[in-house]
């Protein structure tokens, strides 16, 4: 038997934990269909999988969204019920190897042969066959009722979907891979956007995915002198920003009036003697903005102090919005997601870490009897002066 | 007689002393026996007749013919005045410049003279509005020029009305308002509330461009300006000097009507006359006028009572009028600001403390924003010496100021950039000049603001930092009592909830039981240290 944290497909369950959720986020997990407990462990579909048991594992916002009962339905015919969460994994194989999981599920996971042409360019993370071939539906492991999930003693893993280790990187450096991994994906395509290699970026959000992708975009860059904003609400974040090598980190507030000072935009508005950037629209802006957020909120920021001609970069994982499209039609913006990653992100993710020194994002830990705890902090890392908090597996007795 | 400012000792009777604290204030007891505090003159007698001392100095100027003799038809006459910078707080009307205007403006149409424009000269400063225009010439002349365009606001950013005039020896490039450059008489109309104000400087830097007044705004003039207040040891008045001379030299004539107020701020009788007397003086219905005031202002939202200290007019008297060439000009006004302000101090202490009142020269109508505050304090306040600074080198500066982080976004649209992306960097000057004026002084938002808005120029928060330079490079710290303590660190300086606290962290400083003056201000008092 292994020990596993199960989100059952309970409708009415649901529907309290999104009740929850929306009152506090992360009280979902109290609420909702949550339960701990021993459940058979896991079978891969072929001989070829091996079994993964779960050192750390994160607690990422589409984690958070899917126990609040948040997740889009978008999400419905890509995940296939119960399953245990959990996605940013390092886990032990058992000779003891210990590597982190790549949790996409494309076609070489899925057995399916010839790949799909997305799967054939490289672009597993584009995979167009993530419902079929002989595993259930699920866009990544832990949304997949076959292979289990990082919130429990025991997984499984394809080949194709594990990472090595280095001995030198401790656990609480390698759970920050998966996300990094995702920040790499976002900084290369920040580089290859309007931003170029050296323009000026702004980034939303300095949580997990704000603080990774800064990180990130600094080691891609080498040191040029581009000039990165970053906002931060909390004061722990904003520190983190600093470290991490921000150019200015300025509150959300202060974002426009940052972006319009650091380009000299001028203001639109219809009263003149009260334009402020704060109020109006400015007329210029940075080449790119990379949402870290993905609220309504942040994207409507984004679109607002992103240049003629810009790119919009969605990294962090939004749900359904309400926006006003009119200055992207107008000023011909680029709206674009910013999704997972590749195996090559992966590889460039494990330098990241180590050479920045990511271990340092991982602000707590957690055994999994305390998940509420853990979810709870989870959903509110940043006020409480956090980034990621994980689950600890490695004292867990079914090892 | 009204009596002359004086230096009190403290001792253990001495009942506790007013402090100034943006729009209310403070009674602090100071330390017996090792504290002064240095009060301000009465107000002088003012002129009986202000129009009769109008004519008299513009028909006997002083090294100058009378001003009839130098109009005649034809000609090109432009009329420059102060702006709302100045006095502080306003004046009752009718101000000072409107009766001096009205007076050159009747010899003019007397000599035939039809081309005439009036100028607010405001540098850098935000553009006056109709109503402040109006209080400063009266409505009379008001209405007959601004209609058509005659009378207006300088605008330092205009290609189309700047005159490039040469360069001093010093390097320093004069660019003054063209119409100014090219007209054929230039009245200066000036009000001289402090002694660092008028002389060339009236022209060379109320009628200039950017271009011109970066030679003087800087850290390196500021911090060699000691003081401000002393034209004779001011980096910053040789180098409006030096310009003068290259416009005096480029052909501009200049016939310079400069006036000095008393002290009369706050009025001999009245709500706030009881900050004019001097504590051991109040009488019991003072005291009860103090506390009423105190407790009616602790009942009033900060928006009511801003309102109810910025309508203050006061009521000042006119001590003198005089015209002619800049420099005797310029020489017997000081001596008149310095008849009003001077007081003789013996010797520096380890700790100056004061009050920093709601106004300062940039926030008329206005919010005093935490830069503010420093350029009051640091800046203006801490200039008030002739000698030396009336606290040691390494000593400490006490400041009482509530010091909210709040700005005016229409007048200060800079300050608000400047505050949340170069204090958040360094306090340096210098850095701060290096790395950051160049951007803010050409950004065209900025531009745009000052020229078409109410906005102060986007370099002029660099301007109010650097105007307290002098202060930073003296001082050991600086503690300020009762402001909001994340705006007090952004400035660089230490927050302190009561004078005692502050005069207890002083003591990192400036070592146990240090010496304490006070500078009770205002009305305007300047130290003649020794
Ligand atoms: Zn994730
Ligand atoms: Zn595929």
């Amino acid at each position: 038997m292994s020990r596993a944290l199960v989100l059952k497909r309970k409708p009415a369950k649901l529907a309290a934990a999104a009740a929850a959720g929306r009152v506090l986020p992360g009280r979902g997990a109290a609420a909702g269909p949550l339960a701990l407990g021993e459940v058979d462990p896991p079978e891969g579909p072929t001989d070829a999988w091996v079994r993964l048991r779960p050192r750390l594992a994160g607690i990422c916002g589409s984690d958070l969204a899917t126990v609040d009962g948040r997740a889009s339905r978008y999400f419905a015919p890509i995940t296939s019920f119960p399953i245990t969460l959990g996605h940013e994994v390092v886990g032990e194989l058992d000779d003891g190897t210990r590597a982190v999981l790549v949790p996409v599920l494309h076609c070489g996971v899925r057995g399916i042969d010839p790949p799909c042409p997305s799967c054939a360019a490289g672009r597993t993370h584009h995979c167009e066959r993530i419902a079929f071939g002989h595993l259930d539906p699920g866009l990544q492991s832990g949304f997949c009722r076959q292979t289990g999930g990082g919130w429990s003693t025991e997984m499984v893993a394809h080949p194709d979907q594990l990472v090595p280790v280095p001995d030198d990187m401790a656990d609480e450096a390698a759970v920050l891979v998966e996300p990094t991994a995702c920040a790499v994906h976002a900084a290369r395509a920040i580089r290859a956007g309007s931003a170029g290699a050296d323009g000026a970026v702004a980034l939303v959000g300095a949580g997990t995915v704000g603080l990774t992708t800064l990180a990130a975009l600094r080691h891609l860059d080498g040191g040029t002198g581009r000039e990165v904003l970053v906002t931060a609400k909390h004061p722990e974040q904003r520190r983190l920003a600093e470290a991490l090598g921000a150019t200015r980190v300025v509150g959300p507030s202060e974002l426009a009036r940052a972006v319009r000072s650091t380009t000299a935009s001028l203001v639109l508005s219809d009263d003149d003697a009260t334009a402020s950037a704060a109020q109006g629209q400015l007329t210029g802006g940075v080449p790119t903005v990379a949402d870290c957020v993905g609220s309504d909120a942040s994207l409507a920021q984004a679109l607002r102090v992103v240049g003629p001609g810009g790119d919009v970069l969605v990294v962090g994982m939004p749900g359904t919005t309400t926006l006003d499209l009119t200055p992207l039609w107008h000023r011909e913006t680029s709206l674009r997601g910013c999704y997972a990653y590749t195996r090559d992100d992966f590889a460039t993710a494990l330098d990241v870490v180590a050479a920045a020194d990511l271990r340092r994002l991982l602000s707590a830990t957690y055994p999994l009897a305390r998940y509420e705890e853990a979810i709870a902090h989870a959903a509110e890392a940043g006020r409480r002066g956090a980034v990621k908090v994980a689950f600890d597996l490695r004292g867990e007795k079914h090892r | 007689m009204p009596r002359p400012g004086l230096v009190l000792d403290v001792d253990r009777s001495t009942p506790p002393i007013l402090f100034h604290h943006g729009e209310s204030f403070r009674l602090e007891k100071l330390p017996a026996g090792r504290s002064r505090v240095v009060y301000p003159a009465e107000p002088l007698p003012a002129l009986r007749d202000v129009e009769g001392a109008i004519a008299d100095a513009l028909d006997h100027p002083l090294d100058s013919d009378p001003l009839a003799a130098r109009l005649r038809p034809g000609m090109k006459l432009v009329i420059a005045f102060d702006d709302v910078s100045l006095p502080l707080p306003k004046m009752r009307r009718p101000d000072i410049r409107q009766r001096v205007i009205e007076a050159v403006l009747d010899r003019a149409a007397a000599a035939g003279v039809d081309d005439v424009r009036i100028i607010a000269a405001l540098a850098l400063h935000r553009r006056m509005t109709e109503d402040e225009l109006r209080h400063a010439v009266g409505d009379r002349v008001y209405d007959a020029f601004a209609p058509d365009g005659r009378l207006y606001n300088h605008d330092a950013e205009d290609p189309d009305d700047l005159a490039f005039l040469g360069t001093t020896p010093h390097g320093e490039e004069v660019e003054i308002n063209k119409a100014a450059a090219e007209s054929d008489l230039l009245v200066y109309v000036n009000i001289n509330i402090v002694s660092m104000d008028g002389g060339h400087k009236s022209t060379a830097t109320g009628l200039a461009s950017y271009r011109s007044i970066r030679h003087h705004h800087n850290p390196a003039t500021m911090v060699h300006s000691r003081s401000f207040m002393d034209r004779h040891a001011s980096e910053l008045h040789h180098s409006n000097w030096r310009m003068g001379e290259v416009i005096r030299q480029a052909g501009v004539e200049v016939f310079q009507v400069e006036t000095t107020l008393n002290n009369d701020t706050f009025g001999e009788k009245g709500p706030l006359s009881v900050l004019q007397k001097r504590e051991w003086e109040w009488s019991t219905r003072d005291r009860m006028t103090f506390m009423g005031m105190q407790a009616g202002l602790k009942r009033m939202g900060p928006n009511a009572r801003r309102r109810a200290f910025q309508s203050w007019e006061a009521p000042y008297g006119v001590t003198s009028v005089t015209a002619g060439a800049v420099d005797p000009v310029h020489e017997r006004t000081l001596q008149h600001c310095f008849d009003q302000h001077l007081v003789s101090v013996e010797g520096q202490t380890d700790v100056l403390t004061m009050g920093l009142p709601y106004i300062c020269p940039y926030n008329v109508d206005s919010i005093m924003n935490p830069i503010l505050v420093m350029c009051l304090g640091l800046g203006y306040f801490f200039n008030m010496y002739r000698g030396r600074p009336l606290v040691r080198e390494g000593g400490v500066l006490i400041l009482s100021h509530p010091t909210p982080w709040d700005f005016h976004p229409v007048h200060h649209p800079s300050y608000i950039d400047f505050f949340e992306e170069v204090l958040a960097d360094t306090t340096d000057p210098k850095v701060i000049a290096e790395k950051y004026e160049t951007r803010y002084a050409e950004d065209e938002w900025y531009r745009h603001l000052y020229r078409t808005s109410h906005a102060y120029h986007g370099v002029h928060p660099f301007y109010m930092w650097y105007w307290g330079a002098h202060a930073l490079d003296h001082l050991g710290s600086v503690i300020v009592v009762g402001g909001d303590t994340r705006a007090v660190r952004r400035l660089g300086f230490r927050p302190a909830s009561t004078l005692q606290d502050a005069l207890e962290m002083a003591t990192d400083t400036v070592g146990p039981q240090p010496t304490v003056t006070h500078l009770h201000n205002p009305p305007i008092v300047m130290a003649d240290v020794t």
